[in-house]
């Protein structure tokens, strides 16, 4: 194992020595850096020409003087790493520091929604293989998988932000928008639960009309003006939450597990003033880390207190339904902030902002209205990277778990008669996730590698920005950095995941002949 | 080609006391692996649609504004050519160059079915959107089968070699497809825009093709390492077979679907990144036309002339989403394990002639 690990990084840092050399020559050969200096009458012109010659090498020919760069990133060894500086004379370190963190916020959100929604329908979609819902969810993957990032990107923007702030001034909800989503909403869950033909019309037209009185009421309770959920609404999705762990962690057969889930509903709803209060006079990272802490304790001590035997499985569903409800409990609160944060100077009504990543208007103080902040401007681009993206997820954990229920031991566990969700949920769905694991690992390193276009349409300036820049700019130094970052995450990835494989399918070996 | 065949017949033996895998069997008796696979494609309905609709737009796009391919000038019979600039239409107040075309019928009470003048609008300066649109659709599909053709020829050269001699040759190719995955498009992307300056789509098109190859020769690679195992590679082996003939004419077919479906795909994905990179100016680049180019500059004006926005994006679309579908409908069709879902009528016909059958067995 060791071997093999240190062989394989050993390939990589030549592979990454020999595509950097190219790289940076390439970039060299692309274009004169020294070209708008050169043609310009300004008096300085002179001067700074001479200063970038001097800082930047550009003197030596680039073969040679990528050798300059290299010893400066070999200084790591040393401790201090030298990447030079840019064309406009900041430290690469520096410009990096803001963009790297950038990046990472805006991908992270986006990827996570993406794995969870992609999986979660793939797998639906492969249990009721060839059904109705099965070919409609192939055509929206095909569908999303043909979209133009930019274009869905100037959508968004359109309808997302723009008519969706426009609605908020009013929040009334037109008659044809609830026919047309409740009716979207029938065929879904219809789908999603099927069964005989009279069942699925039953589910359709309760799903439809549930959701139109859900959506009238909620106008003409001018709700989305003044969003809050309050404890009645902690108790119900508690409740809902509950059922819905326990059906997924241990089934409903266990009873313990069930009536865990069912207190820790209830412990949750008791303490929504208490948390509320304290979360609202003290908001800071802090404190949501003292309050996940909680949750966490009180989560396993509920689940301790019900469980007699066996209780692992029902200490996991506990603390699983309990960190769901401190979710609502949070939403709450900022659904609280909201109204105010409405109506902030600096927001003027309109929250979903087309472009860039803060208002650097809203006062600094305030915790919850910089939390808002950030998330409403997350809203667009986390939308289109997760449209995107999620489509491959669906079409991988379709394939995948088709896979798996074709094996054998689906066939000897439905034999010994083992429950429905037992085979499910552990053993199809665990062995569905070990070729996502690896697929994840990779798009992980790629995506942040710059999500390039989604930061140029939304302004943001993280990686793909800088990228974007330093081609433009031909500034080498920067563009260098960029690539030494996506590089050695892609190949570190590229290591990791055929790492996981082993991991988790011992079938398979690294390394072994 | 004649094992694969072979080890059909075998499960389907095997499958005859069951429903589908008679029906299945009938199906394919007395047939060849090209005759089976191609009636496999025929059925799948989205895969024939798509290739239909992918064909009508070729034509359709590549007749109507003329096309100049290697110095063969085709003239076009749409009456703008991309050059041309009438005056900007007025029509409301404040926007200038709105489309004339119109789908509602006049009894419906729309304007009636008409073309009119500029049937997509005008650009900025007068130019005909609709021209323009069918220029950068040309673009696209002529990126599409470039880099489609060259990434497919040297994955597949590529990959076959380095899965047929494996040792150091492969070590050495798998390095080099290594080292390519990690350079980013847009450097080698950037170096024909800018150094070049715009050579044309072609060169655009075969310059990426050398970068867009890696994913396909891993593939090929990997069918290669399993069907080099096989006992009809043995047997063309000590027939006296060389290398070249049992990689072409043995392994190679047995290789086709892997590699047909994935050029498919490929293909796909170089519509977008074509117009991503033209979107973020290191693709095509004006005076040429392209549609992400067309929906880069005209980004802003979607509030007030959002036609000039959603065609070129429609067409981006309908392109990628036709060639999807076909890649599919290939994946199904050359998938030995794929299973065609049967009709009821079909179903019970089976169920009927399986009764039938253990009636006679009974008796």
């Amino acid at each position: 194992m060791f071997a093999y690990i240190s062989r394989r990084i050993g390939i990589s840092l030549a592979i990454l020595f020999g595509s950097s050399f190219l790289v940076y020559n390439l970039e060299a050969y692309s274009g004169d850096p020294l070209q708008d200096l050169r043609t310009s009458t300004s008096p300085s012109a002179k001067t700074l020409l001479h200063d970038l010659i001097r800082t930047l090498h550009l003197n030596i020919p680039a073969p040679a003087r990528y050798f300059i760069w290299l010893k400066g990133v070999l200084k790591v060894f040393t401790g201090h790493i030298d990447l030079g500086v840019n064309r406009q004379g900041t430290s690469i370190p520096t410009e990096l520091s803001v963009a790297v963190p950038t990046t990472i916020r805006l991908v992270i959100a986006a990827t996570v929604l993406a794995i969870v929604l992609g999986i979660a329908i793939g797998i639906i979609s492969a249990l009721r293989q060839y059904s109705r819902f099965d070919y409609a969810m192939i055509l929206v993957s095909f569908f999303l998988f043909s979209l133009p990032i930019f274009w869905v990107a100037v959508l968004l923007k359109q309808f997302l932000a723009i008519s969706f702030n426009n609605f908020l001034s009013n929040g009334h909800i037109g008659f044809g928008f609830i026919v047309v989503m409740s009716i979207a909403a029938g065929f879904f869950w219809a789908g999603v639960i099927s069964g005989t033909r009279k069942r699925v019309i039953q589910i359709f037209f309760g799903v439809g009309i549930a959701n139109a009185i859900l959506l009238w009421t909620l106008s003409v309770t001018k709700w989305f003006t003044h969003p809050r959920l309050g404890i009645e609404g902690v108790f119900i999705f508690g409740l809902a939450i509950a059922y819905a762990m326990t059906q997924l962690s241990t089934g409903l057969e266990n009873k313990a597990s069930f009536k865990a889930a069912l207190s820790m509903a209830i412990v949750g709803t008791i303490l929504y003033f208490p948390a509320e209060h304290i979360l609202h006079a003290h908001g800071s990272f802090l404190m949501l880390f003292i309050f996940a802490v909680v949750t966490f304790g009180v989560g396993v001590i509920n689940g301790r207190l019900w469980a007699k035997v066996d209780r692992a499985p029902i200490v996991r569903t506990s603390v699983l339904t309990a960190f769901f409800v401190a979710f609502v409990i949070f939403i709450d609160e900022l659904m609280h902030n909201w109204i105010h944060y409405v109506n902030t100077d600096a927001v003027n009504g309109r929250p979903i902002p087309t472009l860039g990543q803060s208002n650097n208007q809203i006062q600094p103080g305030h915790f919850w209205y910089t939390i808002i902040d950030d998330l409403t401007h997350l809203l667009l681009p986390t939308v289109a990277l997760t449209l995107i993206s999620f489509a491959s997820y669906v079409r991988y954990s379709r394939g995948s778990m088709l896979e798996v229920l074709n094996q054998d031991y689906i066939r000897t566990a439905r034999a010994k008669g083992l429950t429905e969700r037992t085979i499910i949920m552990r053993h199809a769905f665990r062995n569905t996730l070990i070729p996502i694991t690896t697929i994840i690992v990779l798009d992980f390193a790629a995506i942040i590698g710059g999500a390039i276009i989604t930061e140029t349409v939304f302004g943001w300036t993280g990686m793909g920005k800088l990228f974007v820049q330093a081609i433009e700019n031909f500034d080498e130094n920067l563009l260098m950095a960029t690539f030494l970052i996506t590089s050695l995450l892609t190949l570190l990835a590229n290591l990791l995941a055929d790492l996981l494989y082993s991991v988790l399918d011992p079938r398979i070996r690294v390394g072994g002949n | 080609m004649r094992f694969f065949w072979q080890k059909g017949r075998v499960t389907v033996a095997v499958e005859a006391f069951n429903s589908e895998g008679g029906l299945e069997n009938r199906e394919i008796e007395g047939k060849t692996q090209g005759q089976i696979i191609r009636a496999r494609f025929f059925r799948h309905r989205g895969a024939m649609i798509s290739m239909f609709l992918l064909f009508a737009i070729a034509v359709f796009v590549f007749s109507s504004v003329g096309t100049n391919l290697f110095g063969i000038s085709i003239p076009g019979w749409w009456k703008w050519k991309i050059t041309d600039m009438p005056d900007l239409n007025q029509c409301r107040a404040g926007i200038v160059g709105c489309p004339t075309l119109s789908v509602v019928p006049k009894f419906l009470g729309g304007a009636g079915i008409h073309l009119g003048q500029h049937p997509f609008g005008q650009d900025d300066i007068g130019h005909d959107y609709f021209a323009l649109v069918m220029r950068g659709a040309q673009r696209s599909i002529l990126i599409m089968l470039i880099l489609g053709t060259v990434a497919g020829f040297i994955g597949t050269v590529v990959g076959a070699i380095s899965g047929y001699f494996r040792g150091f040759i492969d070590g050495a190719l798998m390095r080099l497809v290594d080292f390519i995955l990690i350079i980013p498009f847009l450097i080698p992307a950037a170096v024909i825009g800018y150094k070049f300056g715009n050579l044309g789509v072609v060169n655009l098109a075969l310059f990426l093709g050398i970068f867009y190859w890696t994913g396909l020769a891993r593939l090929v690679r990997g069918e290669f390492l399993s069907l080099r195992e096989r006992e009809f590679v043995d047997a063309a082996r000590v027939a006296g077979a060389g290398n070249r003939r049992i990689i072409f004419k043995h392994i190679l077919p047995n290789a086709a679907g892997i590699i047909i479906v994935n050029v498919t795909l490929l293909m796909s994905s170089a519509i977008l990144l074509e117009s991503a990179l033209s979107f973020l100016g290191f693709g095509v680049v004006a005076p040429d036309v392209s549609l992400g180019l067309l929906i880069s500059e005209y980004q802003d004006s979607f509030t007030t002339r959002p036609w000039l926005f959603w065609w070129p994006g429609l067409f981006i679309i309908v392109i990628t989403l036709t060639v999807n579908f076909i890649g599919d409908g290939l994946r199904d069709a050359f998938d030995p394990r794929q299973r065609r879902r049967l009709g009821r009528k079909e179903r019970e016909e089976s169920q009927k002639a399986i009764l039938s059958h253990q009636v006679s067995a009974e008796g």
